[in-house]
């Protein structure tokens, strides 16, 4: 557990100090004081931080950020940083990339779960929806602009105000709670949801089993969660890892590691055990041609699984 | 017919005028443009004394504005309205055209405007899925099933029939005005739509980005104006959108605003066109090569007909201003035995062409005999002039903006198709609109917006290639090249799958041209 908890740290440490400057010099340059700083390695503070787990580790317990409580520096540096993060061309390209299949698997099967209305321009309109791990808010808005009311968190203060300063920028996703805090916190503080999801997380948490518990706990009985990973096979390994981090340059190098992947079905079983049934599973296929992803029976790489919460 | 705010908005803008005088004159000043990738700046209201009586009107937010209320402007409009997930969206037409707000007349026993389209059955189908088509109907509008070309060599022809491909027609020929009244007439009985006319022009263009870089702080005052592109009219209103379309025609501003570059040339040609009258009907669409460009003859109902005459401009400025009676005789003679003989059926010499062993398995029109177009009896209408051009804008999309129908591509008028790509491009856009909004995207993302360009892009860019190759074969008169297309001819003719290729791809059923499927 302890070593499993330093791993998780290393990987999201490492990835801030692999993170290739140049794409970050323009922050910089705007917090002022960090550009009189000569060292060769950029200080972590500047970086977008990749989505954290709101499993394994917190940083920043329980800070509530919300707009009013921004200075206008910070304001300002938050949102040059946002405007990284939400770069389609940016660092986060393989994220935003994947956004629109992803958001069509979920589209689809909560609209199934809960008898909505597909062809409805808002059909999550009624649904709590919480969004784990949500970085800088790239699932949480398109699920409030689908209708859902939706609280995004994550255990990186940075993330969420990044998230912040963004969502303010359209009225359709003003409503959206962010928070800075971690998913076994609110379980605590009892908090309940309609839909549960969790994207590209479970693979950065110390102990997945532990996360499920804490996903499930969120989820009202009857209620849908939606988890997405990445598989571990060698597949995954010759793409997640050597093609995307060193090959392609998608992904700062150390952003993964390939011995904390999940197979599907230990997945399966991790969550069974927590009282959630898989009623699907899809996997991601890349199209270098399309330049786009597409869902497919093949979750030999990325996949995703749909479940609900048992009624007991 | 006028719906209470666009009234508003005409009585507004009639004071506003009365007060300020013409606002066409602070027009031009207030158009800037700057390099590509970025918006021109909205004239700083600061500096010019003009600026300081200008009555700045919030026209509102909306989803989607669309700069021309032309056909394929309107036609978005509808598509959009016609989508359960598009539906809800709010939608503003920036037009400076009255017909827009007072309603299109259509007067059914004047002949036909010259001014028409080809529309193929993709189209057809496209208006059918919007509720349109049924608009047509009522007015003038002539469905064809028989098309004969040919040159003036007297070595080839082909006919085309629908039934080569079991259809009932090729396509339908329809005024623009008709289109464009049935389009407008579609919208206004969808009350549900939330559309608003604007009665003006376009002036700038601004995006609205909230980068601490440019010195956007109004985020800090806690305003939420939210990510949007701003527009300008030249009237004093400005209004803010997710998504601007350019739907202005090819000499597009919101193209030149948007810093987006074209490619293209000018084909030295001018095409004349104009309303004749028969002494019978006509259902057959015709056109016959000629040195100087094609001449085409299309039914239009009753016993019209619709000439669209590509010649050099010299000849077109006299064609213009002859005498009717010796306009008809020239045009007759471009119809029949000018510049060269009839052709003869089949191929050159005999009957058992070279393509005879195929007649087993032939196309039913493959046994039709060469025919000669109707005479023409009379001008039914004035003769309009219009260079040609071929455009083509480098991108069609960039944040917040995209371009649909002539301002993204202008083609050669031979076989009508330049509307039907706008329509096309219509389509595609609403649809890509509505997977934006099923996956929870703003609108106006251009990653969203460049699966509506790559798709767009292939299309359009392959109808460009064949008909500026079509202009360009002609262009040239020599003997070995003359046998050769004429060799096309009966290959079009005689070869079935080929000559079903070609209908369907003429059709817009098909994307590519036929010899890449």
């Amino acid at each position: 557990m302890a070593s499993k908890l330093l791993r998780c740290a290393t990987t999201v440490s490492s990835f801030i100090r692999a993170s290739p400057s140049s794409l970050f010099s323009r922050p910089r340059l705007l917090s002022g004081a960090a550009s009189s700083d000569p060292p060769p390695s950029p200080p972590p503070t500047d970086l977008p931080p990749p989505p954290s787990p709101g499993g394994g580790i917190s940083r920043n317990p329980d800070r509530r950020t919300s707009k009013s409580s921004l200075k206008d520096p910070e304001l300002a540096k938050f949102s040059a940083l946002a405007d990284t993060w939400w770069d389609y061309e940016g660092p986060f390209k393989p994220l935003h990339a994947m956004n629109p299949t992803r958001l069509a698997f979920i589209r689809s099967t909560i609209c199934r779960h809960f008898g909505k209305d597909p062809s409805s321009p808002r059909p999550f309109e009624g649904l709590k929806i919480i969004d784990v791990g949500c970085g800088g808010g790239i699932l949480s808005e398109p699920l409030a602009r689908m209708g859902a009311t939706v609280m995004g968190i994550d255990a990186v203060e940075k993330n969420i105000k990044i998230a912040q300063v963004h969502a303010d920028r359209d009225p359709s996703t003003l409503g959206i709670e962010y928070c800075c805090t971690t998913a076994e916190k609110l379980v605590k503080e009892q908090r309940t949801f309609d839909v549960v999801i969790s994207l590209e997380v479970i693979e950065h948490v110390a102990n997945p089993a532990e996360f499920c518990k804490s996903l499930s706990a969120l989820a009202i009985p009857g209620g849908a969660t939606v988890i997405s990973t990445i598989n571990r096979s060698m597949r995954a390994y010759a793409t997640a890892i050597v093609a995307a981090e060193y090959l392609l340059g998608w992904l700062p190098k150390g952003t993964h590691e390939w011995s904390s992947f999940l197979k599907p079905e230990e997945l399966v079983l991790i969550l069974q055990r927590a009282s959630i049934s898989i009623k699907e599973m899809a996997g991601f296929v890349y199209n270098p041609l399309t330049r786009r992803w597409y869902l497919s029976d093949d979750v030999s790489v990325n996949f995703i699984v749909y479940g609900f919460k048992c009624k007991q | 017919m006028v719906n209470p705010p666009v009234k508003n908005i005409m009585l507004n803008r009639l004071i506003r005028r009365s007060v300020l005088g013409d606002s066409l004159s602070v027009r031009a000043p207030r158009r800037s443009l700057c390099g590509p990738g970025e918006f021109a700046k909205p004239a700083c209201a600061k500096n010019g004394s003009d600026e300081k009586q200008r009555v700045m009107t919030d026209g509102g937010r909306f989803d989607v504005a669309i700069v021309g209320g032309g056909m394929v402007g309107l036609a978005l409009a509808c598509s959009l309205a016609s989508m359960p997930i598009t539906r809800h969206l709010s939608v503003a037409i920036i037009d400076g055209n009255p017909a827009l707000v007072n309603g299109i007349c259509i007067d059914k026993v004047k002949p036909p405007d010259p001014r028409v389209s080809t529309i193929t059955p993709a189209t057809i189908s496209m208006f059918k899925d919007m509720g349109a088509w049924e608009c047509v109907l009522h007015h003038r509008h002539a469905y064809f099933d028989r098309m004969q070309v040919w040159d003036y060599t007297g070595l080839g022809y082909t006919r085309y029939s629908a039934r080569d491909v079991n259809k009932e027609f090729l396509g339908c020929v329809v005024e623009n005005k008709v289109l464009q009244s049935s389009l407008l007439s579609c919208l206004q009985e969808n009350a549900d739509f939330s559309k608003t006319v604007f009665p003006s022009r376009l002036a700038s263009m601004s995006s609205n980005e909230h980068s601490p870089m440019t010195g956007g702080n109004d985020f800090s005052s806690g305003t939420t104006s939210g990510d949007l592109a701003k527009l300008e009219l030249s009237d004093g209103t400005y209004l803010s959108t997710k998504l601007v379309v350019g739907a202005d025609g090819s000499k597009s501003l919101v193209r030149e605003l948007a810093g987006f570059k074209t490619t293209g040339w000018n084909y030295s040609q001018n095409a004349v066109i104009c309303t004749v009258e028969h002494d019978a009907e006509n259902w057959c669409a015709w056109q016959r090569f000629l040195p100087s460009g094609p001449i085409a003859l299309l039914p239009i109902g009753d016993n019209y007909s619709n000439i669209v005459w590509t010649m050099k401009p010299n000849e077109s400025v006299a064609r213009k201003s002859m005498d009717e009676a010796d306009f008809v005789k020239e045009a007759n003679h471009a119809l029949d035995q000018g510049y060269g003989p009839r052709p003869t059926s089949g191929f050159p010499g005999s009957n058992d062409g070279i393509f005879s062993w195929l007649k087993t398995d032939s196309t039913p029109s493959a046994n039709e005999k060469f025919e000669l177009p109707p005479k023409v009896v009379k001008l039914a209408s004035e003769r309009m002039v219009f260079p040609l051009s071929l455009k083509h804008a480098n991108n069609y999309v960039s944040k917040h903006v995209a371009l649909v129908g002539d301002a993204a591509h202008t083609v050669h008028p031979l076989a009508g198709q330049g509307v039907n790509l706008g329509f096309g491009d219509a389509l595609a856009l609403s649809r890509v609109i509505g997977e934006a909004i099923a996956v929870g995207v703003d609108i106006g993302e251009v990653s969203m917006l460049r699966k509506y360009e790559a798709e767009r892009k292939v299309a359009n860019l392959s109808m460009m290639a064949v008909l500026d190759g079509f202009q360009k074969l002609y262009k040239v008169d020599l003997g070995p090249l003359n046998i050769l297309r004429a060799a096309a001819f009966s290959a079009a003719h005689y070869i079935p799958p080929l000559k079903r290729n070609i209908i369907s791809f003429a059709s817009g059923e098909q994307q590519l041209p036929p010899l890449f499927t």
